[in-house]
């Protein structure tokens, strides 16, 4: 029997993606509070490491690289798997990550008090923690053991909403808590039940199977709104906007620019590389509506918002709204390969340029409150005037976010509505617009607060390092800087599609 | 006559589950369910999947029993009975609903399986002797699918963490308080005789685990019961959680595990891969450092947040 999957050079990448963190995480325990940044500030260095590694190898080979646990192979084991998509999850986590710990280390830094206390030792623990889960998702081919990365996600996240310990921000963790552990719940309910009808768990296998039967429609239709809650998609998202606003800022950037990311990562797995083009095209059909009301009710929700963290946390809602938005506009499920459309590629830019424009606001906001004492956005009048480079963070973060040039923000917007427009998609087509739009006003209402002259200058509570405003305003500059990208790298995103089982075999 | 049994396992356990949904008593909700845990186990048992039911009766009868028991003695009366339970229609009706449709799909799709079941256990026995181990559960668990097993202990890990994480900032690193104001004289004399055979039964079933039913978690938990059980009785206190010696403990297993993984890819065929000639050594020594780091965390988990400030 020819095996399903052939390991390949560079295959170990990936279980250092995974374990390395993990690892560390292990070490910090054993070592104590006194060790735990050092140790958290290695392992970031040696995790952009792995990540510019894994790219530099998927480009050499232009193929998806391969790894079979134990040598043991599916549907016995469990394989790991990067293509081009996945590796530029991995590569966006990275550089995410990296920005959030140079964050965390100077934001925890500013009180010497408690930098090796309760919440800084806490935050480095489950903040790699979150990186191996994340990690594991993007390369993980095992529907269980995928379930394993979103359970290290669930236990990783949930603890960093409630960090600071007030009240409201454990009720906030709870509900968290609760949304999240249905939708694992469901998933796995869905993966019990397609291990039951085709003897296997792996993506390949399964979607490689001649004749697929009710369990795959009743399959997806748990596991999808499982996903869902935990995405938190329109009307599944009552739980995020107090908890990525009550988190602290570090966390706050990682759950919104990242977290949320992992389930829709794993929807787009089941639709276009699991599901039968008929299943397909019905849920992405129902995605795309709910990711458009996604936009246009969260953004309405923004733009009323009197918190800051609070407004940044629904503007998260409705953008990710616009990667749902994707499915019909690349014609999945339609018998095409989507992965050649300009709207996966405009899913894709918007994913990384909103993982980035999310990560510096949240931090920016960080930073507002640190030196403020408060986020109320009617109060902000003048901040630009004594926190300049975190305005300046924050306007080009919107920028992004509105979809304005030059932005990535804007090539991904402009991309999805092109696509929206050829395809004859109209409705779709009127809601990016609109949720354009809307993005400017939320935006506009603090950068309008930002310029403000107020009678009494504000006055800030405790000066404000200079690189701790560096970190997110080289974000928010990332963000912009995708706009200038040329769009050929991202024929990268087409490596290793479609994952077909010959297709590797030598 | 097995069906008779099986028919009445069922009925019992669908009258189990209906009690502790509509019950208004909190704590006979809770000790239905821990009826429950034992009835499945039982109902496991009878599918001739031992290991399951082992674990089954163990975690879901007995830990998450305790667990919820202290929550409620935690919660007094501070919640009203009459608010938890008056039961307005559209509360419960919604999940009613999903849960019931939910049932019907799953009921609908397990009658529509293919016939025979494809299954992997054929695969999972054929490739037993390369691990030298004689329980195919433990050669999934720790060969087969060994990276599920290893990224399952970190995720306990992290919700120890979390867990810490809950105390306030000044008891963080201490102890939690287990003891009751009043220890019951009964309870003293269980928590001075039960240990050893406690730990009897542990170090047996990690030891049958590698040809047998029975192995880690198990075992883990039936030393978790034994130290929650010493804690709370007060013959000893809870460890203080900056102890250098219970970090290790709590990290020892799963980074053994890590090692050995990685050992792997220099002398065997790749990462969580072990050399043949010895396989069995490897894995019952594996075994062995998770069984006292499940154990340290499951009790650590069920002692909760610290509450009193280390003494450093």
């Amino acid at each position: 029997m020819t095996p399903a999957y052939a390991a390949t050079p560079g295959g170990l990448l990936l279980v250092l993606a995974v374990m390395l963190p993990a690892a560390a995480a292990l070490v910090m325990l054993v070592l104590g509070p006194r060790h735990t940044r050092v140790v958290a500030l290695i392992a970031l260095a040696l995790g952009v490491v792995v990540a510019l590694a894994t790219g530099l190898q998927l480009v050499r080979s232009q193929a998806a690289l391969i790894y079979v646990l134990g040598n043991w192979q599916p549907p016995l084991g469990v394989a790991l798997r990067a293509d081009g998509l996945s590796v530029m999850m991995l590569a966006v986590t990275a550089v995410v990550m990296a920005a959030t710990g140079l964050f965390a280390r100077e934001l925890f830094g500013l009180d010497l008090a408690t930098a090796d206390g309760r919440l800084a030792t806490s935050f480095w623990i489950l903040l790699m923690g979150l990186w191996s889960g994340l990690n594991l998702v993007f390369v993980s081919q095992d529907l269980f053991n995928l379930y394993v990365a979103l359970e290290l996600l669930t236990f990783a996240a949930v603890p960093l909403v409630c960090l600071d310990g007030r009240g409201e921000t454990m009720a906030a963790a709870l509900r968290y808590l609760m949304f999240a552990l249905l939708g694992s719940m469901l998933y796995l309910l869905g993966a019990g039940l397609l291990y039951g009808a085709y003897g296997t768990l792996d993506i390949r296998l399964i979607a490689s199977a001649s004749h697929h039967g009710p369990a795959m429609a009743i399959a997806l239709a748990l596991m999808i709104p499982g996903l869902l809650a935990k995405a938190a998609l329109f009307p599944l998202h009552l739980w995020l906007p107090p908890a990525h606003a009550g988190a602290p800022a570090a966390a706050s950037a990682v759950l919104s620019a990242l977290v949320i990311k992992a389930p829709v990562f794993l929807i787009l797995r089941l639709v276009a590389d699991i599901a039968p083009p008929g299943s397909a095209a019905v849920a992405g059909q129902v995605l795309a509506v709910l990711g458009a009301a996604s936009i246009l009710f969260c953004s309405v929700m923004a733009l009323r918002q009197e918190r800051l963290k609070l407004m940044i946390a629904y503007s998260t809602v409705a953008q990710i709204g616009y990667l749902f938005i994707v499915f019909p506009l690349a014609g999945v499920g339609d018998g095409t390969t989507p992965w050649g459309t300009i709207a996966w590629t405009g899913g894709a830019l918007q994913l990384t340029s909103h993982a980035l424009a999310k990560a510096a606001m949240f931090m920016a906001a960080g930073i507002v409150a640190e030196a403020v004492g408060h986020d109320r956005i009617r109060d902000l009048g003048g901040f630009g005037r004594v926190l300049p480079l975190t305005a300046t963070t924050f306007g080009l973060a919107g920028l992004s976010l509105m979809g304005i040039p030059p932005s990535g923000g804007f090539i991904a917007k402009c991309l999805l509505l092109t696509a929206a427009a050829i395809g004859g998609h109209l409705w779709l087509a009127l809601t990016i617009l609109a949720g354009g739009l809307l993005a400017g006003g939320y935006v506009f209402r603090v950068m309008d607060r930002a310029l403000a002259t107020p009678a009494q200058r504000l006055a800030l509570q405790r000066p404000i390092p200079l690189r701790l405003e560096i970190i997110p305003l080289v974000l928010a500059v990332l963000a912009v800087a995708l706009g200038f990208l040329p769009l050929a790298p991202f024929g990268l995103l087409q490596i290793g599609r479609p994952d077909i089982a010959l297709a590797v075999l030598p | 006559m097995s069906l008779v049994f099986d028919i009445a396992l069922v009925a019992g356990l669908i009258a189990l589950a209906l009690h502790v949904v509509v019950t208004r008593d909190g704590r006979g909700a809770i000790l239905g369910f821990i009826a429950f845990g034992l009835l499945l186990g039982i109902g496991w048992a009878r599918l001739a999947s031992v290991d399951v039911a082992l674990t089954e009766a163990a975690i879901g009868g007995g830990l998450t029993g305790m667990l919820l028991l202290r929550a409620h003695a935690h919660l007094g009366r501070e919640i009203a009975p009459e608010a938890m339970a008056r039961g307005e229609p559209r509360r419960w009706l919604a999940p009613a609903i999903a849960s019931g449709l939910v049932a019907l799909a799953l009921g609908a799709v397990v009658l529509a399986f293919p016939r025979p079941a494809p299954s992997l256990a054929p695969q999972a026995v054929a490739a037993l002797e390369t691990t030298g181990l004689g329980n195919p559960v433990t050669a999934v668990l720790l060969a087969y699918r060994a990276i599920d097993t290893l990224l399952e202990k970190i995720v306990l890990i992290l919700a120890l963490v979390g867990v810490w994480s809950l105390s306030r900032d000044a008891a963080w690193g201490g102890a939690s308080q287990l003891r009751p104001a009043v220890i019951p004289e009964p309870l003293v004399f269980l928590a001075r005789v039960l240990p050893p055979f406690g730990v009897l039964i542990a170090v047996y079933q990690v030891w049958v685990g590698a040809d047998l039913p029975g192995g880690t978690f198990q075992a883990g938990t039936i030393l978790a019961a034994m130290a929650l059980l010493v804690m709370l009785a007060g013959l000893r206190p809870a460890p203080p959680t900056q102890a250098r010696a219970l970090r290790a403990m709590l990290a020892g297993g799963p980074a053994l595990f890590v090692l050995v993984g990685f050992l792997g890819v220099a002398v065997a065929q790749g990462f969580l891969s072990y050399p043949e000639a010895i396989a069995k050594p490897l894995i019952v020594g594996i075994e062995a450092a998770l069984t006292l780091s499940i154990a340290g965390t499951l009790a650590l988990l069920v002692a909760g947040p610290p509450d009193k400030a280390p003494a450093s």
